[in-house]
């Protein structure tokens, strides 16, 4: 697929051109709505910037739409736990959008323990012709008035406001990895390291318990859950990764607390594979339906894998993301990038996946065809609108000229969070405090 | 396994050991708390680096017993500047490696002889025997029991014998089930 490339650099610290990231800045997810019409990211300092797509004009068709900054709001500070001596992160961890049932836009965003509703509306007009104060807001001195009128709403540059309209809190012990709303568009839940909570978007006091995998003694732990999230289509069923690798799929209509998994997808390991590190690169890092809500798709640190919903026992399909980093499990532990957590995310027709690795690499994956190209999301290797170029990680032997060794690959950039439009061929991709657009080519 | 293989292997299994006891501590004193998640594989990764550790000190027999004994000193580093935020553990059991309870899945021991040896030398608050729930830790801000040393004086190392809290009931101090009931 060819793409051409758009960049939009997000960087709120003033030493932009010294190539610094504060640390706020590093961009922890992206998400587009249901139309592709808003893209939202979260970041670590708790901000969530808003991108709305350009309308496209008649006059300027190459210019397709292009994402401009909508709205920018601190959607979550960080906290302190008293009880526990504990500080809460105000990172953004995910958001999810509710499809749009009015003029407003809602999303849900969620740190570590609280999750929150944002409306995001617009203002084009505003009241005039008061008669207690005037226009700025001044009060008027009363013996000034002399007689009534009635306020009328005048035009007014757009402004766009954040909302915060529910506060779901107080219902997570561990920390969220996951929500997800139901296509019911009433319920969402959200999921720490134990738990599954189920939420009426309406109801902030009350939350349901309906996964809970916490032994009675914590000295048996031995699996955590790691996402989850409902079925497209399905309302009664949601699904979740665990730690060992393995995904259950439950139906809530069987009973309130969905402790027992109506199937269970566990790929056998192979022993030959076996190292100090198995368990960490079995755990899954995302899971994700696909959009016809026939197949799931799993990131475990190596691979990412189509599982079937029908077929259990072994996913349909496995892709290799960067195999050459098996041999270098031992280093990436002590530099603890073994414990990364990618993103793995569908296309809109679910025929291609893509994911990220390192170096600013990212992957996709055609599953008709078979084939699979790696790209890079830099300012130094793509000017805007060039085409990207395919990018090749030399794994042995001689070095092509524009291959890249293994060694040399840049552990510090990584790509974690990617998302694509839900129907054109538009993706964004973090970068760590980047954000990257890229489109499909127009011919 | 030849015996140049069986090293290789154990000091690979020490390596990682030690990187895996320096992840834990500096996972105490980040932000956010302690990720259950990650505590959760570092463990796995200790578990399993101990036991091949251990199992790889068998096949060598006694000839290792000395360079791993100096090797251990950075270990002991590692773990020295240990803070005692959590409730007290009971000592590790420091019996020899056949001797080994087999209780898997049920308890946590971090780490391998040697270090705990060390560590019960090293802490004041470790010296309790009791197993030590969620609801009966000793509160941290409690004076500890442990003698003050004169100036001149030395700790001696407790016998191997006195540490034993009891079969399939010893703690690490490192381990995760220390970890996980702060939550």
């Amino acid at each position: 697929m060819e793409e051409e490339s758009d960049t939009r650099k997000i960087n709120n610290s003033f030493l932009r051109d010294h190539n610094y990231a504060t640390e706020a800045d590093i961009i922890s997810t992206v998400e587009f709505n249901s139309s592709g019409e808003l893209l939202a990211t979260g970041d670590k300092g708790g901000r969530v910037v808003v991108f709305q797509r350009e309308q496209e004009s008649k006059s300027q068709p190459q210019r397709r739409g292009e994402y401009n900054v909508y709205s920018t709001f601190q959607s979550h500070e960080p906290e302190f736990d008293y009880l526990k001596s504990l500080e809460i992160e105000e990172k953004i961890n995910k958001i999810k959008w509710l499809p749009q049932q009015n003029a407003a836009y809602f999303l849900l965003s969620t740190n570590d323990k609280t999750v929150k509703l944002w409306k995001i509306s617009e203002r084009d007009k505003r009241p005039e012709g008061y008669n207690l104060k005037d226009d700025d807001g001044r009060i008027r001195d009363p013996s000034t008035i002399t007689s009534l009128r009635v306020p009328v709403l005048q035009p007014m540059d757009l402004m766009v406001e954040a909302t915060s309209r529910r506060v779901f809190s107080n219902a997570h012990t561990y920390h969220i990895n996951s929500i997800s709303v139901n296509s019911d568009l009433q319920t969402y839940i959200s999921t720490d390291d134990l738990r599954v909570n189920l939420w009426n978007l309406e109801i902030t006091d009350r939350s349901f318990n309906i996964v809970d995998i916490k032994p009675a003694n914590m000295e048996e732990l031995t699996e955590v859950i790691t996402s989850a999230e409902f079925h497209p289509q399905q309302c009664h069923t949601f699904a979740y990764s665990s730690s060992k690798g393995s995904i259950r799929l439950c139906d809530m209509r069987e009973a309130a607390l969905c402790d027992k998994h109506c199937k269970y997808f566990e790929e056998p390991e192979d022993p030959s594979t076996r190292s100090f590190f198995s368990e960490i690169i079995s755990s899954i890092s995302d899971v994700k339906f696909s959009h016809n809500g026939r197949y799931l798709m799993t990131r475990d640190y190596l691979t990412v894998k189509v599982w079937d919903l029908q077929m259990e026992n072994k996913p349909l399909e496995t892709y290799q993301v960067h195999d050459y980093l098996r041999g270098k499990l031992c280093s990436l532990y002590e530099n603890d990038c073994i414990f990364d957590k990618f993103e793995c995310v569908w296309n809109g027709s679910d025929s291609v996946i893509m994911t990220g690795s390192y170096n600013n690499f990212f992957r996709m994956f055609d599953r008709n065809t078979k084939r699979d190209v790696t790209l890079e999301a830099s300012r130094e290797n793509s000017k805007p609108r060039a085409i990207l170029k395919p990018r090749k990680v030399c794994v042995g032997g001689k070095r092509r000229k524009d291959e890249i060794s293994v060694d040399s690959l840049d552990f510090s950039k990584k790509i974690l969070h990617t998302t694509w439009h839900p129907h054109e061929n538009i993706i964004a991709v973090a970068a760590t405090n980047n954000l990257y657009i890229f489109q499909d080519k127009v011919n | 396994m030849s015996a140049t293989t069986a090293m290789e292997v154990n000091v690979e299994a020490r390596r990682i050991l030690a990187v895996s006891i320096s992840k834990l501590y500096a996972s105490r004193t980040q932000r956010g708390g302690l990720r259950l998640h990650r505590s959760l594989l570092l463990s796995m990764v200790m578990r399993s680096a101990r036991d091949i550790y251990h199992s790889s000190r068998e096949t060598e027999g006694q000839t290792s017993e000395e360079p791993m004994e100096t090797s251990s000193s950075p270990v002991e580093q590692t773990v020295l500047p240990e803070p005692q935020p959590e409730p007290q553990p009971a000592l590790n059991s420091v019996e020899p490696p056949t001797e080994e309870p087999d209780s898997e899945g049920e308890e946590e021991e971090g780490c391998d002889s040697e270090i705990t040896e060390d560590k019960e030398n090293m802490s004041p608050t470790k010296q309790s025997r009791k197993r030590r729930g969620k609801a009966s830790a000793a509160p941290d801000f409690l004076p500890s029991k442990r003698a003050r040393l004169e100036p001149g004086e030395e700790r001696y190392a407790a016998p191997m014998g006195s540490c034993r809290a009891g079969a399939g009931d010893s703690l690490s101090a490192l381990s995760l089930n220390r970890v996980i009931p702060a939550f």
